[in-house]
């Protein structure tokens, strides 16, 4: 991004800030609505209705939701055919049963899943009020996208049916995270979400009831994926995200399951790890004649844009010229579907927050007008720059 | 009136005013003007996202209220601040009429509302509704801007009575099932089909609000609800259903001192109205029990259901509002 292409932006941002005081009333108000409709994932109609009742009540075109429940709508640009996609995903992990109230406090909103990721659907709720209030008319169309089936097992798949079957060709994607605002993800790592299944067979030797059961043989699993040496570079985790067995003090419990994530840069590391533990796993079972299996629910390759891409170096710059601290990580989030289809992407925080995944999960609101105004200023970039397509 | 007539012909559900824009031209076109008042005391924790919702989408991005005010009864946590960062009009009721000694109580602040307020219309939301939405202003003003008759427009958060599946019993908190709707079918038959007397959230004409009596404390509810009644019947109540409320669950004991205040409401009014003639009371103290081990010891409270006049008796108000 040169310094004139860049005065050009901040030059269409000067009236921002009095324009964001005018909108940050809305903001607000559809993030607190947005966060206190259940989304668990495979369930986030509720959250999807009222998504498109607010496109329709911008003006969107093609204000609709797809086979996979996407909430979708158009802001038109004057008509030269490129697509800018701008996705935050809509689902949420967090259950029907869990209150999903919010607090608003002084400078803060607080509950459940506000900042993963309430924040990024409601900046995409007030971006086409922004857009009109600043006079900001765009060459490309801007398609504003809640993505369905985001999270766990849903493995990405709303966007993932989007980007194979519109007809809308895409230019760039810009996957928006409510936190943390000044990270910058151009590159995803690949990543393989697995489960460990733990039963006790119908012709179990009930002679070994009692020294082998579901808790006991999970443990063994885990410890005996700790053991395996894990490589810096490429840089790679193994993270156990949950485990659930049992229901009493004395009952040897007879089901288990074991969840687990594989991150790493390189994918064949993933893949190797995934051996390695598929060989554990029919070890274990095959040595105490119980049923161990392992599921892959998820999968997402490495990749991404270079550090030297338009995208990631108008993210880069515009963040600069705002005075934000930026830093760059890699995600494993809706990013990985626009590498996997080939579309120049990049993902950015709109604010910063606490207690992620929790359900005090608080966001700080002070911060969202220069998120935004970073967002604004990659959509400027993004429909003004030609990338190389080859 | 007959109460299945009146259930059927004056009840209703929000979403059969969500076309809000219909309900702005129609209020615009009768020229009202429309304040929204929440009394608070120590409503930090849901103040914010009430003033948050309203302003945005009732104000901002429909001109369906025109003010939104928050009379606090002297809170000592940050309510006041949250509400008036998030864009209310902030009021300490102590303030509001200041020739005139201040009481505690939220019907203090629903009365100093009148004096303060600038509406035709004002609608009462409580500070406590944890799943705030817009439904629970458009709701209870829709009857009053399309009705000109209806006065009186109460929430309640059931759905009405039959079901395509069947019929179920609806209604409202313990007080009412125990306290309210026994005396209604001894006393005010009529006034039975408003499935929840005490809910906190209502919407009145000026013209009405300011001929009627407020106690300061639990009996307010239900004291208007015998007010308006006695003076216009049924037809100038209305009733919407506003779905779900989420709010914080009382206590036994706080409901047995909510009981009483409004007794001394309601006896008061079966007086005035000539319906059962009283002696005074023998006593405004309230006496509960609590438990030491084996030790029972008796918890006097003092419970004084206080009135203030109608505010059309105020000179101060007369003055404001320009009568003679």
């Amino acid at each position: 991004m040169t310094k004139e292409e860049k005065a050009a932006i901040l030059a269409d941002l000067t009236d921002f800030d009095p324009v964001f005081r005018e909108i940050k009333e809305l903001f607000l108000s559809n993030l607190v609505m947005i966060s206190e409709i259940p989304a668990p994932t495979f369930e986030e109609q509720e959250r999807v209705g009222f998504l498109l009742n607010k496109f329709s009540e911008a003006n969107l075109i093609n204000t609709s939701t797809d086979e996979y429940g996407n909430a979708l709508g158009i802001h038109p640009g004057t008509g030269e055919g490129k697509n800018i996609l701008l996705v935050s995903n809509i689902d949420t992990s967090v259950d029907f049963t869990v209150d999903h109230s919010v607090s608003v406090g002084p400078g803060t909103v607080t509950g459940p899943a506000v900042g993963n990721n309430a924040v990024g659907l409601a900046a995409i709720t007030v971006l086409p009020s922004l857009l009109d209030k600043l006079g900001i008319t765009l060459k490309s169309n801007l398609i504003l996208m809640g993505s369905t089936r985001s999270l766990g097992k849903g493995s990405l798949g709303g966007l993932r049916f989007f980007l194979k079957n519109t007809r809308h060709p895409i230019k760039a994607g810009i996957c928006l995270e409510g936190m943390k605002l000044g990270e910058i993800s151009h590159r995803s790592l690949g990543m393989m979400r697995c489960e460990i299944i733990y039963n006790t067979p119908d012709n179990f030797d009930w002679k070994m009831f009692g020294r082998i059961g579901a808790i006991e043989t999970l443990s063994e699993i885990i410890s005996r994926i700790r053991e395996i040496p894990i490589p810096s570079k490429p840089r790679t985790s193994i993270s156990f995200g949950s485990i659930e067995s049992g229901t009493e003090y004395s009952f040897v419990s007879s089901e288990g399951i074991l969840r687990f994530e594989i991150r790493s840069e390189s994918e064949e590391m993933v893949s190797m790890l995934k051996h390695e533990i598929q060989n554990i796993v029919a070890e274990v079972s095959s040595s105490y004649g119980i049923e161990v299996s392992m599921n892959v629910v998820g999968q997402r390759k490495p990749g991404g844009i270079p550090f030297t891409h338009p995208l990631t170096s108008s993210a880069r710059g515009i963040m600069d010229a705002l005075d934000i601290k930026y830093s760059v990580q890699p995600t494993t989030s809706e990013l990985s579907a626009f590498i996997d289809s080939g579309i120049p992407a990049i993902t950015i925080g709109i604010t910063n927050g606490t207690r992620k995944d929790k359900n005090t999960e608080e966001i700080e609101i002070e911060p969202v007008s220069r998120g935004l105004k970073t967002l604004l200023g990659l959509i400027l970039s993004v429909d003004r720059e030609e990338y190389d397509e080859s | 009136m007959n109460p299945d007539k009146w259930l059927k012909e004056n009840t209703y559900h929000h979403s059969a005013f969500a076309n809000i824009a219909d309900l702005v031209k129609e209020k615009k076109k009768k020229g009202y003007k429309i304040s929204l008042c929440i009394p608070t005391l120590n409503e930090e924790k849901t103040i914010g996202k009430e003033i948050i919702i309203f302003k945005s989408e009732l104000m901002n991005r429909v001109p369906l209220i025109d003010e939104i005010a928050v009379i606090d009864s002297g809170s000592t946590d940050k309510t006041r601040e949250i509400a008036s960062e998030y864009g209310a009009d902030v009021y300490l009721s102590s303030e509001i009429l200041p020739g005139i000694e201040s009481k505690k109580g939220k019907g203090e602040n629903l009365w100093k509302a009148i004096y303060q307020l600038e509406g035709d219309i004002i609608v009462y939301i409580d500070a406590d509704i944890k799943n705030i939405h817009p439904r629970f202003v458009y709701g209870l003003l829709g009857p009053l801007i399309y009705r000109d008759e209806v006065m009186y427009v109460k929430a309640f958060y059931d759905r009405p009575l039959a079901f395509s599946d069947g019929i179920r019993p609806t209604g409202g908190g313990r007080v009412t099932e125990i306290l309210i709707r026994p005396l209604f079918s001894l006393f005010y038959p009529e006034l039975t089909p408003i499935i929840q007397p005490l809910s906190g959230e209502y919407a009145v004409r000026r013209e009405v609000l300011e001929k009627i009596p407020f106690p300061i404390g639990y009996g307010v509810e239900t004291s208007h609800l015998l007010d308006i009644y006695h003076e216009q019947g049924m037809q100038a109540f209305a009733q919407t259903d506003l779905d779900q409320r989420v709010h914080r669950n009382q206590p036994t004991r706080d409901l047995g001192k909510m009981a009483f205040g409004i007794l001394q409401a309601f006896f008061k009014r079966l007086a005035a109205h000539d319906i059962v003639k009283f002696k005074e009371f023998e006593s405004q103290i309230l006496r509960q029990f609590q438990a030491h081990d084996n030790n029972f010891e008796v918890i006097e409270i003092h419970i004084r259901e206080e009135e203030r006049p109608p505010m059309i008796d105020i000179p101060e108000y007369r003055k404001k509002r320009g009568i003679k």
